[in-house]
């Protein structure tokens, strides 16, 4: 392939992995402290929609990234009541999370669509930016795409080298000794809910303030299950998400630009991309013998003390 | 909580679990009324609309059974995989291949008499979207995949399957363009009980209802799906084939939900359409949850859920309310019933 072409598609590899990498990370992080969240897809939007408004009724796109990372925290805070407080079903309460958070963001955004509200807009950064070609692909982009490059080292020295992070992986591994050796288990579970709600929220966010610039109906399109799935190609790692959310950004901007060439394969043919390739991807990343590295606690109800 | 003991429930709660279920509906549809409020709509005024829109008149009565019907098969479909404790979320999928194999026959060869074409489009149906159920199925217990993305992304790609069929090879060349097939012939269309308004679907639908109820109440595969879904292990010590039970629950699973999509194409829409596809592959999780998985419940509930769908419609007519608020509410009452469940199961009482 031509490199004039194929350089551009890479910076639109990473430009449209970034939302999925932060969804997945934020599911790494809840995952760890052993619930699983199923309403990735439900949070994200609902954060997408949160920034949008924000953004376009005060101007301030920084204001709205954070307050679409709080909407983000407070829809996992829902699931967190259910399964937490309440001891629900955790598949079904995800679910229902994702079914409330998509009619909540139809429900309020449908007279937003169309409008355009100001984001982040990409800058060079400085030296970087200027080296050939890998300049172009990684340092040419908005501010959310650089804090996404310090995020999965961030969230890794948090799992493995703080206490915090190490007491939320006990918690996901084994509750019940954790409990026993003094762990406030229920409390590491909801840091672990919080905390990924609010990833979820950000990479909602991006989709609306730096992606598009516009708000539309459905416009996750099915990126928090991606990431939920991607959860189990990273291994439950977060550096392992990076290359899994740069995957799909490829294969949807090759998608994208393959759509916009005005090629003889049918539009709908080429939309399956994405989904096909999460199912080979989870076919050929569970098809091992041997750990993975799933939380052995992962979607196990915490029984009340008695 | 301070000053709070949880305590496991010895007996269960008998007639008072339906007072829970209650609390939790009202209490989700006070949440909606809420919602309402803060559009500017009077939360009274538009549940009154939203009520009589739906069970209020004939018209509304008769759409609600019409868009029961599919709700229905296809959580009777998820219900009997939740029941072996494999999460089929791909109800939607399973519908879409449904009426695409349905549409097969019809579409290439309108000619064929009734009693060759209806049988063979619903063979096709309960095929295409049992093998759609089926492959995850395989997947989950040959791979060791999660059913429940693996489902769901099949959902995505049976959708664009759908697309593609309707914009290209099966469109019809008299429809000025629009992403339809042809209008089945007569003789692929399950029509109209007598004069009445209501399909013949109705009647499937019952027939199924109680093929799988005597499936799973009488017959040893039955027994086996119970036990399976309580203890795998336990199953396997038994001599249960597990893997293959799981692979024949995920067809039925899907061929329910294909066989709803056979009948929407069919005696719906007679054509297929991008709009035969109406969430109702999720709906039907919903009903299955609150249903608990009980055949007569789900019945109920899919009415209900069906009724929501259609009063949302006149909310929208006649108040301005976007649709999604149906989603809302579906979304919230999932969500109380699943966290009222834990009065059933638990008491809690001062320490």
């Amino acid at each position: 392939m031509d490199i004039a072409i194929l350089i551009p598609l890479l910076a639109a590899t990473v430009q449209s992995g970034t939302p999925i990498l932060y969804a997945t990370l934020g599911e790494i992080i809840t995952e760890r402290s052993g619930v699983l969240n199923l309403g990735v897809e439900g949070i994200m939007i609902v954060g997408a929609l949160t920034g949008f408004v924000v953004s376009l009724t005060t101007g301030n796109p920084w204001l709205a990234f954070f307050a679409a990372g709080a909407a983000g925290c407070l829809m996992a805070a829902v699931h967190g009541v259910v399964v937490l407080l309440f001891l629900g079903n955790q598949v079904v309460s995800g679910l229902a999370i994702t079914i409330f958070g998509l009619g909540l963001a139809n429900y309020f955004g449908t007279p937003f669509v169309g409008q355009a509200a100001p984001g982040f807009d990409p800058f060079a950064l400085p030296i970087l930016g200027n080296i050939p070609a890998l300049g172009e692909i990684f340092f040419r982009h908005d501010v959310l795409v650089y804090i996404s490059y310090l995020l999965p080292l961030a969230i890794w020295l948090f799992l493995y080298v703080t206490r915090i992070g190490l007491n939320l992986r006990a918690t996901g591994e084994a509750p019940v000794a954790a409990r026993a050796a003094g762990i406030g288990v229920v409390a590491y579970r909801w840091l672990g809910i919080i905390m990924g709600g609010f990833c979820m929220g950000c990479g909602g966010a991006y989709l609306s303030l730096a992606y598009t610039h516009l708000w539309t109906n459905n416009l996750t399109g099915g990126r928090g299950w991606i990431a939920v799935a991607l959860v189990i190609f990273s291994f439950w790692r977060p550096q392992r998400a990076v290359f899994g959310a740069y995957l799909f950004g490829g294969i949807m901007a090759v998608q994208l630009r393959l759509q916009a060439s005005g090629t003889t394969i049918p539009s709908s043919l080429l939309l399956m991309l994405p989904y096909t390739l999460t199912i080979a991807v989870l076919v050929f990343s569970s098809w091992r013998r041997g750990s993975t590295g799933e939380p052995a606690a992962l979607g196990t109800t915490i029984e009340p003390r008695q | 909580m301070p000053g709070m003991r949880i305590i496991k429930r010895q007996e269960p709660l008998g007639w008072r679990s339906c007072l829970v279920l209650l609390v939790a509906i009202g209490f989700s549809l006070a949440l909606g009324g809420g919602l309402l409020l803060v559009r500017g709509v009077d939360p009274v005024a538009a549940m009154g609309t939203l009520f009589v829109g739906a069970f209020g008149s004939r018209y509304g009565i008769e759409d609600s059974a019409l868009k029961a019907i599919p709700i229905f098969l296809c959580s009777l479909g998820v219900a009997l995989a939740f029941r072996l404790r494999v999460w089929n979320i791909g109800a939607e999928g399973q519908y879409a291949l449904g009426a695409i194999g349905a549409s097969w026959l019809p579409v290439a060869m309108p000619d064929l008499p009734a009693y060759l074409l209806l049988p063979s489009m619903i063979t096709m149906a309960v095929v295409a979207g049992g093998m759609w159920g089926a492959i995850p199925a395989f997947f989950r217990q040959k791979m060791r995949t999660n059913e429940i993305i693996v489902t769901l992304m099949m959902n995505y790609i049976a959708i664009s399957l759908l697309d593609y069929m309707v914009y290209g090879p099966w469109k019809d060349p008299a429809s000025y363009g629009f992403p339809m097939t042809a209008t089945f012939p007569p003789a692929a269309v399950v029509g109209k009980i007598g004069t009445t308004a209501y399909s013949w679907g109705l009647v499937h639908a019952f027939v199924l209802a109680v093929l799988i109820w005597v499936f799973t109440t009488y017959t040893r595969l039955g027994y086996e799906i119970k036990v399976g879904g309580a203890n795998v292990r336990a199953a396997r010590y038994a001599g249960i084939p597990y893997d293959r039970l799981v692979i024949g629950v995920m067809f039925l699973s899907g061929a329910l939900a294909g066989w709803a999509g056979f009948l929407e194409a069919s005696s719906t829409l007679n054509r297929l359409q991008p709009s035969i596809m109406a969430n109702y592959g999720y709906t039907a999780i919903v009903v299955a949850w609150l249903a608990r998985l009980n055949p007569f419940y789900i019945a109920v509930a899919s009415f209900l859920l069906a009724g929501l769908r259609v009063g949302v419609e006149s909310l929208q007519l006649d108040m301005q309310v976007p649709a999604a608020f149906g989603l809302i509410i579906e979304g919230l009452v999932l969500l109380s019933v699943l966290a009222g469940g834990f009065f059933t199961t638990y008491r809690v009482t001062r320490r």
